[in-house]
């Protein structure tokens, strides 16, 4: 087990390396001029482009300007967006918007999502069983602006239960709603993957066995059918947190919380490298350290799966 | 087997109660809403910088203007008025005599004196500050010794030789060329004063600005949050508040800040996003507030092609766009169809002067087409991808060639918003393309010298007429024989069609119910935060 977890660490090293080199590579390779485009129209003497560029190695060739940034990065600097701007305090600013949005997301998919899987996986082809597989289908096929959008306008601007936008009422009210919003899709994927998957495993030789022997039936839902059940949500769990905290763009964007989403969104339209690859990387290792999470967990949940 | 919970009691849960404890950890921040304590709030997109100089944004601009007092600013009507200078004058439009008014303060308690702005100019002029309003001062004697042709050369030394403070109250600016529009070129947020303390740590200034105008930072600039500014106790001037403070609030979504708008979270947007506009007509009556603006459209032409070099070809273009139309299409019929080079809002514009050249006649355009013998090859239409309104606008332009013309071979290149300038200045485009013009000040020559003059226009269109015209305007002493001059180099371009005008926008703001007095200028001073009454 501990051989194991290290061996993943080590393994995370060349991953965190390839990654990082990647997503510089492909900023890099973005079409346009950054400096050209902080102007917009109006004009910029050409020794003030020169020195910009200078100043931010953008004249350098791409596997220098990697080196130097992954030297700075190494001594703990992650360096300046083309404004000046320190990236480490714009990201430091941002995490905990993006942390608590995620988390308020994550929470709801794993509750929420499998109460509702469990209550559908047990009643199956009745009336609950029904609603939830419709209800699911219907979440899952509707655009997250959409969803994001109707939601600020129904339950923010309409019936005023919570904020319309904005991080300032703070955690819980700011971030109900959007975490609702993002982790809709999740939560219904969560759901039908609890559903199918107890459904299945109570037909199972082994329940049968139980129930034989007489267990309650909390007993045989709750320690042996629905550990089994769970393995393939918790890897979904783990998969999505990840997700959730480099993918909440839109969700961002629709409730102006200035979190690592829209920053990553709008330094790739600015080009700025130096700060996607900062916060792509805090992402590259919160999914690294998930994905581990999530193996070790199979363990927890069954004890057939062993790690050498 | 007794005594064990289930896996949902231990790992799902375990691991969720860690995970909230560490959310909740994390310090939430206090909220600030819209309250009954005389202050108001404003949406707008994120600032990029807080130093004066080192900004040409129009939404670092809304905070600059209550934050600093620059020597001269624009009435209602367009006309530069001292603000921060007692006099600006000048009897040969070159050497500029500047008179501060006495007993002003910074937020700091420094006083604000000719080396003030001296200063603030002498650190932004400075090119290896790279600052990015670098070439509002290359009017100034000296710009060219701060800022090298050769790139890796340093200038010699840190001043601007045209500025010389000659007292405290006093500031003598020496111009490269006699420039008439130099009061009105004051009015420029880049040329606001800076104290002593902002140019010993610049980082530090960034964060918090310290002005001489009639709001202070309340904190610090809160990044993609919010500014706040409270009334500066010691102001002297003339704009002294109406209200308790301003706060402006960072949206990323323009589609949000108008739900906000709704809500009340905000007291004033100044642009409501054109899908909306409808709606909040309707919803907002007489909160909605519409208003002219100075940025005009064009559609330029690469006249480094051959093809493009007859200049009734141009005009033939520009006689088959139904502006009226794609106004009515596009647009709600909001924007201004354009009759002159010149946006309306600005004194010296002539209605028609650009007359039939700008009117929709495919009759005319077919006779100027086939006198320019046509046209052959691909017709590659270029805009860029930063509002979906530009395709909208050109395929209806498309149509109308193709339709009037008969060019059949007719290509849209959508070019990213961060690439098309660059493209533009590398001269890489192979037809017409759109850009357009936003007024850094209310004056002809702002437009036709920046758009149009030899030296720095993106056509590659050389006219020595119209070069003098403009010279002979920038040296003129009297109002009406300098507009007389800049007319006719109007004319002239008109002649050429080098750029044909389009249209001029227009501005849809809104405001909350707890506001009134609420006043957008189509100028860089923008809205008039000190005249806002909360009620």
């Amino acid at each position: 087990m501990w051989r194991y977890t290290l061996r993943r660490i080590l393994q995370a090293v060349p991953v965190f390396f390839g990654t990082t080199l990647l997503i510089y590579a492909m900023v890099f390779a973005l079409p346009g001029d950054p400096i050209q485009a902080l102007a917009g129209n109006k004009p910029v003497p050409d020794n003030v482009l020169h020195t910009l560029r200078e100043r931010y190695n953008l004249n350098d060739p791409l596997l220098v300007q990697y080196g130097k940034y992954m030297w700075g990065l190494l001594q703990g600097d992650l360096g300046e967006n083309y404004t000046g701007q320190s990236v480490s305090e714009m990201l430091a600013g941002r995490w905990p918007v993006t942390a608590r949005l995620a988390l308020t997301a994550w929470l709801f998919e794993l509750v929420v999502g499998i109460a509702l899987g469990v209550w559908a996986g047990l009643r199956r082809g009745r009336l609950a069983d029904t609603l939830v597989l419709g209800g699911t289908t219907l979440v899952i096929a509707v655009p997250v602006f959409v969803l994001g959008y109707t939601a600020q306008i129904v339950f923010g601007l309409h019936w005023r239960i919570f904020p319309t936008a904005g991080a300032d009422e703070g955690w819980p009210a700011s971030y109900l709603l959007p975490g609702l919003v993002l982790g809709a899709f999740g939560l219904s994927y969560v759901a039908r993957l609890t559903r199918t998957s107890l459904a299945e495993n109570l037909r199972a030789d082994y329940v049968r066995t139980a129930n034989a022997k007489g267990l309650t039936r909390v007993r045989v839902i709750g320690r042996h059918t629905l550990r089994n059940s769970l393995i393939p949500v918790v890897t979904y769990l783990g998969v999505d947190f990840g997700a959730l905290m480099g993918g909440a763009i839109v969700t961002e964007g629709i409730f102006n919380l200035p979190g690592i989403g829209q920053q990553v969104f709008q330094s790739i339209q600015l080009k700025e490298g130096p700060v996607v690859v900062g916060a792509v990387t805090v992402l590259v290792l919160i999914f690294l350290l998930v994905n581990l999470l999530v193996d070790l967990l199979y363990g927890l949940l069954d004890p057939r799966i062993r790690y050498e | 087997m007794t005594g064990e919970k289930g896996v949902h009691g231990r790992a799902g849960a375990g691991l969720a109660a860690v995970l909230l404890a560490a959310a909740l950890g994390l310090s939430a921040c206090g909220g600030a809403e819209a309250s009954g304590d005389g202050t108001f709030v404003v949406g707008h997109s994120e600032p990029d910088h807080l130093v004066p100089g080192n900004t040409t944004s129009s939404y670092s601009f809304d905070v600059l203007g209550g934050l600093f007092d620059n020597l001269m600013t624009l009435t209602a009507d367009g006309r530069p008025v001292p603000l921060a200078a007692a006099s600006v004058t000048s009897d040969d439009q070159r050497i500029w005599t500047i008179k501060v008014k006495p007993g002003q303060k910074f937020h700091n308690g420094e006083a604000v004196t000719a080396q003030s702005f001296a200063d603030a100019w002498n650190n932004a002029a400075y090119g290896p500050n790279a600052y990015e309003a670098n070439s509002y001062f290359s009017y100034i004697e000296g710009y060219a010794a701060l800022n090298p042709e050769d790139e890796n050369a340093r200038p010699d030394g840190k001043t601007l030789t045209g500025l010389e403070v000659v007292d405290p109250a006093t500031l003598e600016v020496t111009l490269n060329d006699p420039f008439r529009e130099f009061p009105m070129l004051l009015t420029y947020p880049a040329y606001a004063p800076m104290p002593k303390a902002g140019l010993a740590d610049l980082e530090a200034f960034e964060e918090h600005p310290i002005g001489n105008g009639p709001y202070m930072m309340s904190g610090n600039w809160e990044r993609n949050r919010r500014i706040e500014l409270v009334p500066f106790a010691e102001y002297t001037g003339p704009r002294k508040p109406k209200n308790k403070g301003v706060t402006w609030k960072s949206y990323s979504s323009a589609d949000t800040a108008y739900t906000d708008l709704r809500a009340g979270r905000i007291d004033v947007l100044q642009t409501i996003p054109a899908a909306k506009v409808p709606e909040a007509k309707r919803v907002l009556g007489d909160r909605f507030l519409p208003r002219a603006m100075g940025t005009i459209d064009y559609l330029g032409f690469p006249l480094f092609d051959e093809r493009f070099a007859d200049p009734d070809l141009r005009k033939a273009i520009s006689m088959v766009i139904d502006r009226e139309g794609i106004n009515k299409a596009v647009y709600n019929g909001a924007y201004h169809p354009a009759d002159s080079l010149l946006p309306p809002i600005i004194r010296g514009h002539r209605p028609n002067a650009c007359g039939d050249l700008c009117t929709y006649d495919p009759a005319e355009a077919k006779r100027l087409f086939a006198a320019a013998g046509g046209f052959t090859g691909t017709l590659e239409l270029y805009f860029s991808n930063a509002q979906p309104t530009y395709e909208q606008w050109m395929r209806i332009v498309a149509n109308s060639i193709r339709d009037n013309l008969g060019i059949q071979d007719i290509q849209f290149r959508e070019v990213p918003a961060s690439e098309y300038f660059s493209m533009l200045s590398a001269r890489e485009e192979k037809g017409p393309y759109r850009q357009n013009w936003e007024a850094d000040y209310p004056s002809p020559q702002n437009y036709l010298e920046n758009m149009w003059h030899s030296k720095d226009n993106r056509m590659g269109w050389t006219n020595e007429e119209f070069d003098e015209l403009i010279e002979q305007g920038n040296r003129a002493a009297g109002d009406r024989e300098a507009m007389a001059r800049y007319h006719a180099a109007e004319d002239v371009a008109i002649r050429e069609m080098p750029m044909i005008p389009l249209w001029t926008w227009a501005g849809q703001g809104g405001r909350s119910e707890r506001v009134a007095n609420v006043t957008i200028t189509p100028y860089s001073t923008g809205l008039l935060a000190t005249e806002v009454t909360v009620g």
